[in-house]
Parts: C-alpha cells; sequence; structure tokens
C-alpha cells in the first residue's frame, strides 16, 4: 500500500513526487516526435493505431441515427475492406449508450465496448449524487467503459483528498462491471507537475486508465503531457506491479500524430504498452485520416476525403 | 564599409503560410547565362499531398463565396501586383533574358489578365448557363459550376503571365488550385504567392509549389482528390504517363491553348442541370 487512504497520507505521498522537469520533457518528446516510420513499420502502426481508437462523438447535437452509422464505421472502418480492424471502443454520451449497445450487438460489434462519459462531462460541475446516478446509468445501459471527469476546481485549489474519494466512489459504483477511465483535462491543470501529481492522485484511486483531457478544451493531449503521464504509467507499475492504460483525447487528428503517440508509448512506458488494452486514443477525425493513409500504403496513389464516409 | 546584400529565401506557398519542402530538398535557379541565382525548394509528393489537403478545404468556402467577392479579391492581387512590378522585371529579365521593356510588358499584360479574369467571374454563368425547352411542365436549366481541386502545372515563358493566367482562369470560378510553377521559371511564382498572401485570399485557395514537374505530375495525376489537371506545362511524354494515371477517377486533364480565353475557364467547370416543376 503506499497510501492508507487518509486525505493526509495522500498529501504526504504527492509531496514526495519529484518535480518534472519541463523543458526537458518538452525537448524529449519533440526529439521522438522526429522519428520517421516508414512501410511496413507504418502499416503495423496505423493498423494498430486504428484498433486502439476510442471513436468518439460528444455532440448536443447528436442523434440515434448518427450513434448507429457511427458503430457501423467501428465494427468496419472501411466498408471495402474487411482486412481494416475494428477500432477499440464506441465513446459516447450516457443516453447514448444504450443505442449504441443495441446496434453494436446487432451489426456483429460484439466485442467491441461502450464507453459512457459520465460524472457531469465535461465540466464536472454537479452534486456527486447527481454524478454517481450518472455512472450508475450508464452502466445500467450497458457502458463498459466510463470516463469519468476530476473536479478540477478541486485539484487546483489543493482539495486533493476530495477528488480521491470522488474518484473512489465512482470506482467502486463501476466495480467490475466497467474499466474507469480518469479523465485529468490536462489544460486546465496548466503545469505538468500538476498532470504528474492528478495521474498519481487518480491512479491511487482505482483508474485503470488515466485520460488527458475530454476534448472540449484546447490544448488538449499534447506530447508533453502524453510523456508526463505514460512515465505516471510506468513507475506507477514498477511500484505495485498493476499496468494502468493511458488515454490522450483531443487534438490527435492525422496519422503522424498517431504514430508520434505510439512512439512515445514505446519509448517512455515500453512495448508492453502496445495494445488497446492499455492505449486508447479518443477521437473521431482521424480514423478517417487512418483510413486514407492505409489506403495510400495499400494502393500506392493518394486517396481523398471522398473515399471515407462523412462524419 | 559595403553593404552586404540580404538573400531572399524562396520557399513553397501551402494554406496560406511559406514553409520550406518537407523533403528538405532545394535546387538551383540558374539566370538566362547558366549563372547561379538562387536556390528554391524542391516540393516533394508530401508537400503535394499537403497542398491538396489545404486545397480541398478551402473548396467549400471559395466555391461558395458570392462570384463577385471572387472577383474583388483577384482585382486586389492585381493592384497589389501593379505595387511591385519592378521586383517582377527584375526576376523576369535575369531569368528570362528578356529586355527590361519587355519584362515590364509581361508584367503590364499580367496584372491586365488578372482584371479581365476577375471580371469573368459573375459573367461566366450567363456565358456558359442556359434555360433549357423540354417536353413536360418543368423549368430545365443548366448552369457551370467549379469542378473542384485543379492541378495546374504551369507553362514556361513567359512564366509571370502563364502563371497569373492559369491561376486566375481556375480560381475565378470557385476551383482551388494546386499550382507547381515552371521547373525553369519558379522565381516569379513566389513572389507572385507573396502578393496573394496580401490580397485578402483565403488560404489553401492557392498553392504553389516549385520543383521537378516531371516528378510531381505522375502524384497529381493518381491523385483521387484532384479533379482536373492543367498540363500546360508537362512534356508530351509525362502528359500521357499523366493521361494514364488519371483515369483512376476520370480526371479531366487539359492543356487549354490560350492564356486568355473564357473557354480556359469552362474547361475546369462542370455543367449542372436542374429541373424544376412549373407553378411549384
Amino acid at each position: 500500500m503506499i497510501i492508507d487512504g487518509t486525505e493526509s497520507s495522500l498529501r504526504a505521498y504527492l509531496k514526495t513526487l519529484p518535480p518534472v522537469d519541463e523543458v526537458g520533457a518538452h525537448a524529449r518528446a519533440a526529439m521522438l516526435a522526429t522519428r520517421s516510420i516508414k512501410t511496413t513499420s507504418k502499416s503495423w502502426a496505423i493498423d494498430m493505431a486504428i484498433s486502439m481508437v476510442d471513436l468518439t462523438t460528444l455532440e448536443g447535437a447528436d442523434t440515434p441515427g448518427k450513434i448507429g452509422t457511427l458503430c457501423a464505421k467501428a465494427v468496419r472502418p472501411d466498408a471495402m475492406d474487411a482486412t481494416v480492424p475494428s477500432v477499440g471502443a464506441v465513446c459516447v454520451y450516457n443516453d447514448m449508450v444504450k443505442i449504441a449497445r443495441t446496434k453494436l450487438d446487432a451489426i456483429g460489434g460484439t466485442s467491441i465496448p461502450v464507453a459512457a462519459v459520465a460524472t457531469a462531462f465535461p465540466s464536472g460541475r454537479a452534486s456527486f449524487a447527481v454524478k454517481a446516478q450518472d455512472t450508475k446509468d450508464a452502466i445500467d445501459a450497458g457502458a463498459a467503459e466510463i470516463d469519468m471527469v476530476i473536479d478540477r476546481g478541486a485539484f487546483l485549489s489543493g482539495r486533493y483528498g476530495e477528488v480521491f474519494e470522488e474518484i473512489s466512489q465512482i470506482r467502486e459504483i463501476c466495480g467490475d462491471k466497467a474499466h474507469l477511465k480518469v479523465i485529468l483535462e490536462t489544460g486546465e491543470l496548466v503545469t505538468l507537475d500538476n498532470v504528474r501529481k492528478a495521474s498519481y492522485l487518480a491512479m491511487l484511486a482505482g483508474a485503470d486508465f488515466i485520460k488527458t483531457s475530454t476534448g472540449k478544451i484546447s490544448p488538449a493531449a499534447t506530447s508533453p503531457v502524453v510523456l508526463v503521464m505514460l512515465e505516471a504509467v510506468r513507475d506507477y507499475y514498477s511500484l505495485t506491479k498493476t499496468r494502468i492504460g493511458v488515454k490522450p483525447a483531443g487534438g490527435i487528428r492525422n496519422t503522424k500524430d498517431a504514430i508520434k503517440q505510439l512512439v512515445l508509448v514505446n519509448e517512455v512506458a515500453g512495448p508492453k504498452w502496445l495494445t488497446p488494452k492499455l492505449f486508447r486514443i479518443g477521437a473521431s477525425a482521424l480514423l478517417n485520416d487512418l483510413l486514407l493513409q492505409r489506403m495510400k500504403m495499400r494502393d500506392g496513389f493518394y486517396a481523398g476525403p471522398s473515399y471515407v464516409t462523412l462524419d | 564599409m559595403e553593404r552586404i546584400y540580404v538573400l531572399k529565401t524562396y520557399k513553397l506557398f501551402i494554406g496560406g503560410a511559406f514553409p520550406r519542402s518537407e523533403s528538405g530538398r532545394v535546387y538551383a535557379v540558374k539566370d538566362f547565362k547558366g549563372k547561379h541565382l538562387a536556390n528554391t525548394c524542391q516540393a516533394s509528393r508530401k508537400d503535394l499531398r499537403d497542398a491538396v489537403v489545404s486545397a480541398r478545404s478551402a473548396f467549400p468556402g471559395w466555391s461558395g463565396a458570392t462570384a463577385y467577392n471572387r472577383g474583388q479579391i483577384l482585382y486586389r492581387m492585381a493592384e497589389i501586383l501593379e505595387g511591385r512590378t519592378d521586383q517582377f522585371i527584375a526576376e523576369i529579365s535575369a531569368l528570362e533574358g528578356a529586355n527590361p521593356k519587355a519584362a515590364a510588358l509581361q508584367v503590364e499584360e499580367s496584372i491586365d489578365l488578372l482584371i479581365w479574369y476577375a471580371g469573368w467571374s459573375d459573367k461566366i454563368s450567363a456565358l456558359d448557363g442556359s434555360t433549357n425547352s423540354v417536353s413536360g411542365p418543368f423549368y430545365n436549366f443548366t448552369i457551370p459550376e467549379p469542378i473542384g481541386v485543379v492541378a495546374v502545372f504551369a507553362a514556361a515563358k513567359p512564366s509571370l503571365l502563364n502563371l497569373v493566367g492559369a491561376m486566375a482562369s481556375v480560381i475565378t470560378s470557385g476551383n482551388t488550385a494546386v499550382m507547381v510553377a515552371s521547373e525553369k521559371f519558379p522565381l516569379p511564382a513566389i513572389s507572385f504567392a507573396e502578393c496573394m498572401a496580401t490580397s485578402d485570399l483565403p488560404a489553401g485557395v492557392v498553392n504553389i509549389l516549385t520543383g521537378v514537374s516531371s516528378e510531381l505530375a505522375p502524384w497529381a495525376a493518381s491523385h483521387m482528390d484532384i479533379d482536373a489537371i492543367d498540363a500546360a506545362g508537362l512534356s508530351p511524354k509525362v502528359l500521357k504517363e499523366a493521361q494514364i494515371a488519371g483515369v483512376g477517377n476520370l480526371k479531366r486533364i487539359k492543356t487549354p491553348p490560350n492564356i486568355k480565353s473564357p473557354k480556359r475557364i469552362l474547361d475546369f467547370m462542370e455543367s449542372k442541370t436542374v429541373w424544376h416543376p412549373i407553378g411549384i
């Protein structure tokens, strides 16, 4: 046990974390971004990235029809090519979970989990009773993954105990029915020191995944942030022998960005993390670019956006 | 003390910005006597791809703008070009070996050609559109619409006139363009990009690459997101290869003979016919 569950022990532990070398983190992330991935490695990386995508729609204008087409795309991303793997999960709002689950089951996507954003996503500004009910609803509707947001206001004011308590209670509600992803919203945490602290806090409170952002705030999943989070899960593994996943979300729009993320994973956390079980990419537009690049590798000429589905 | 002349870095023009080639390649541009004049970027197929992406994303906005607005922006380009005449005269004289008078004439013609194509923006549909008699109670009319993203391989001499004419004829109707400047005379093209960047032209509507046409042409021809090619600057051999590679998306590949002709605008437009019931 790293901490005994009390706020004072948590506070004491977070204090022991070494500060992040911001300049070093930026430099290392930039250096790793210059890696050139070509030919067979690139093909492998594209397919791996596709299988790691949490295909997401989180719009006020979402409709059952849109969720339906998203699910169809999740199962068979390229309608013309059955060799393209299915995506990692479908990520929707609470009220769309049942629709997504039913649709996926009906079209052969039983193995694709539905992830629901919960706890008053994206701001997290609601009473705990509402957040708990939000989570329960989603699980009852068939969500196998819960993407919760932390209370950034509490975290930034230093009320770590409150944040910890909330995550642990949502963890309890999830039980063994749902995976818990904790969204740190790194764009609001400002410093990399805070990102490191929040990562440990979430992992200690029982997160299965730590996720960078909601996608509603910019900057979102920048490389230095992902680097710090990957270091956190790596170090946490050496402390506890538990592997926690990482999910960057927001701002990863093209294949190049996605492959950069995979390079980061491989170099920082290690190849053990190169699996959809431990690394996901929250995205919507990214999938089309991955498919276009895949077509280019397959056909030898550039495809255009009119050859993939509209989202 | 003698002053050191500040040399200009000639870069590409993609999405409203001036990046270097992603490949890092450059090639030497020689003046008409074969003396080294400048280095310029040698665009790669990935630069071409990036240019197509920005041209495609600029298309809805540009084709959706009013014809009047497009004309105004072309007119604005002419204004900017007029103010920079001297620079172009110097570049054209050095590259093409034209005497200053001939070079000045070419710049003037280019400016006038911009005005001429600016005027066509809101008139071309009246020239080519029609109402058609049909055997039923319908209004039936045909209007020309922009074809989409057009790749232009600009012809060599006169380099500025060819580039400006090809560009204006393609974008006046609402197309967006990926232009590959003449391999031997790329400098006026990049200087002209600076005019476009300051003419209220939305980013991505015109993108200019410099490099080896025969290297880029096959990639442009097989690119499924390029709808048409103005192949004026391609050699017969490369043109034939491009025509073969272009069948994938039934690409329209044209070599319009005249730099100043409304026919040239129509070469890169498609006809849309609409049926509308009478009395409703």
